[in-house]
């Protein structure tokens, strides 16, 4: 009778999705508000960015996803007639302050754009740079910092023999890793990535994914793609934007798989967008 | 599905998916009528022409799986186009047990050689059959239809199906014990109409992916059960 109790075995048990615990809030928007001069271009954005998570950004362009990730370090106040308004915290300092240091803000908060942008020195100088601007440290200790922001950048072991080339002379992937480093030499507590592989091939958009989810020992991260495989794989959450609001927050596991809403779902299966 | 993909040949894949599925149900289907008329009528060749079938259902399954994986492949699907190739292959799965069932039914029809064909439990074995055809078959339109509660229909009717299994074997006990001469037939009867019962199983396997495919998530509660084989004896009152 052996064979019978088989089958009457077969109703299986509940599967709940695995879900991460949640993290404590290391960015929190409450009723975020974006103007570009007249354009209302981010609608009561509220969600908090996990402390040591990734959080993926997504929706179709003029979504107002880059736009809520310059919120998060103000990189807006470099352009006239743009304002938020709303509460936005980094733990317990309020990003929208007006008298708060920018400086200070861009290194707790860093970021890294589309483009890889080196500046047109020597590898070691792109990286010593920054970290010149907050800190007075002797070469030996230089030299450290730099290594081990070059190691951060998943970078050190192609470029330990030619730290005085030019960083331009790196490819396109080798250029985006450097960038980062150089985001990372700063010890920032939030790294924002916007479009960071757009620009390059498949196994150097692999190296900086790797990269990302390495980094999110150590920092917050978010993230704005176009490439929602990308969003799924490197993700711990996931926010859909559209037109300017924020349509759904949740487990990156969920968005992907069964979207409570229907613009997100619509959005993420390819029918619109 | 309301709206289209930008990328229409993503459609065309998916509806060729559906369509494949619903022909292997289609072959299902009647190897499980052709599989127990054979019985009944003791029709070997149709017996055969079952076992042939199963080559064709089992091959329908493998192109089933071959175009989920080049769509997945293809197309990185997400969300609700995920479970739906998801689902098609389940249901595929599915549909390849019930024909090898319905082909077990069929090279049994050879093995019968007794006269001995009691009406009653022919009668329980066609009534039994029936049931579970109309489910195979509910289910399968659920299927194509998106139906959530007609899939949920099947998924709580299977208790009929599993309590005339029950009462099929207490019987089947009942005529080995009256003449050992009939041990040989009722012991393949038994086999066939626990065929039966698992093919209704399937089919409640189906409804249970169409929740997936529709809900997004597994269901959660349990599956009412009648069939009450596992304790059947021969012992009055058991």
């Amino acid at each position: 009778m052996n064979e019978l109790s088989v089958s009457m075995s077969a109703a299986g048990g509940p599967v709940p999705p695995v879900a991460l615990p949640e993290a404590p809030a290391k960015v929190t928007a409450r009723g975020l508000n974006f103007y570009y001069g007249e354009n209302h271009a981010l609608r009561n954005i509220n969600l908090t960015l996990g402390t040591n998570r990734v959080t993926a950004f997504i929706g179709p362009s003029g979504c107002g996803k880059s736009t809520l990730l310059r919120t998060f370090n103000r990189m807006y106040d470099l352009y006239p007639g743009q304002r938020a308004t709303g509460q936005l915290m980094l733990d317990q300092t309020n990003i929208l302050a007006p008298k708060l240091d920018l400086n200070l803000l861009r290194a707790r908060v860093g970021m890294v754009f589309q483009k890889p942008t080196p500046f047109p020195m020597t590898i070691y100088e792109n990286i010593a740079f920054g970290i010149r601007l907050y800190e007075k440290i002797s070469k030996s200790e230089m030299d450290g910092r730099v290594e081990k922001a070059l190691r951060g950048g998943a970078l050190w072991n192609e470029v330990k023999d030619k730290l005085n080339a030019s960083g331009l002379s790196l490819s396109g992937g080798q250029q985006q890793r450097l960038c980062i480093a150089r985001t990372v030499a700063v010890r920032p507590e939030v790294i924002l990535f916007d479009e960071p592989c757009s620009a390059l091939d498949p196994i150097s958009t692999a190296k900086i994914e790797e990269l990302i989810q390495e980094l999110a020992d150590d920092y917050t991260i978010a993230i704005v793609t176009h490439n929602m495989q990308q969003a799924a794989r490197v993700s711990d959450k996931t926010a859909f934007m559209y037109l300017g609001e924020l349509v759904e927050f949740d487990e990156t596991s969920k968005i992907f798989t069964s979207p409570s809403d229907r613009r997100t779902q619509d959005y993420i299966t390819g029918r619109f967008g | 599905m309301a709206t289209e993909h930008t990328a229409k040949a993503f459609d065309s894949d998916l509806q060729e998916l559906t369509r494949l599925v619903a022909e292997m149900g289609g072959l299902a289907e009647r190897m499980i009528v052709e599989s127990v008329d054979a019985l009944i009528r003791r029709d070997v060749v149709l017996g055969q022409r079952v076992v042939a079938a199963d080559a064709e259902i089992d091959n329908l399954q493998r192109v089933i799986e071959e175009r989920a994986v080049l769509t997945i492949a293809r197309r990185q699907p997400m969300a609700v186009d995920l479970r739906e190739i998801v689902g098609a292959m389940r249901v595929a799965i599915d549909l390849e047990r019930i024909g090898d069932l319905a082909k077990n039914m069929g090279k049994r029809v050879a093995a019968l050689e007794s006269d001995f064909q009691p009406l009653k439990l022919i009668r329980g074995l066609e009534h039994m059959t029936d049931l579970v055809t109309s489910q195979v078959k509910s289910v399968l339109d659920a299927y194509a239809a998106h139906d959530l509660p007609a899939a949920m229909t099947v998924w709580k009717g299977d208790e009929e199906v599993d309590a005339i299994c029950t009462s099929l074997f207490r019987e089947l006990l009942t005529y080995m014990m009256e003449d050992p001469r009939n041990i040989s037939f009722c012991i393949h009867l038994m086999f066939c109409a626990k065929n039966i019962e698992r093919i209704g199983d399937h089919a409640t396997n189906i409804a249970e992916t169409v929740f997936y495919m529709i809900e997004g998530q597994q269901i959660l509660d349990k599956r009412p059960k009648g069939d009450m084989t596992n304790f059947a004896t021969t012992v009055p009152g058991n």
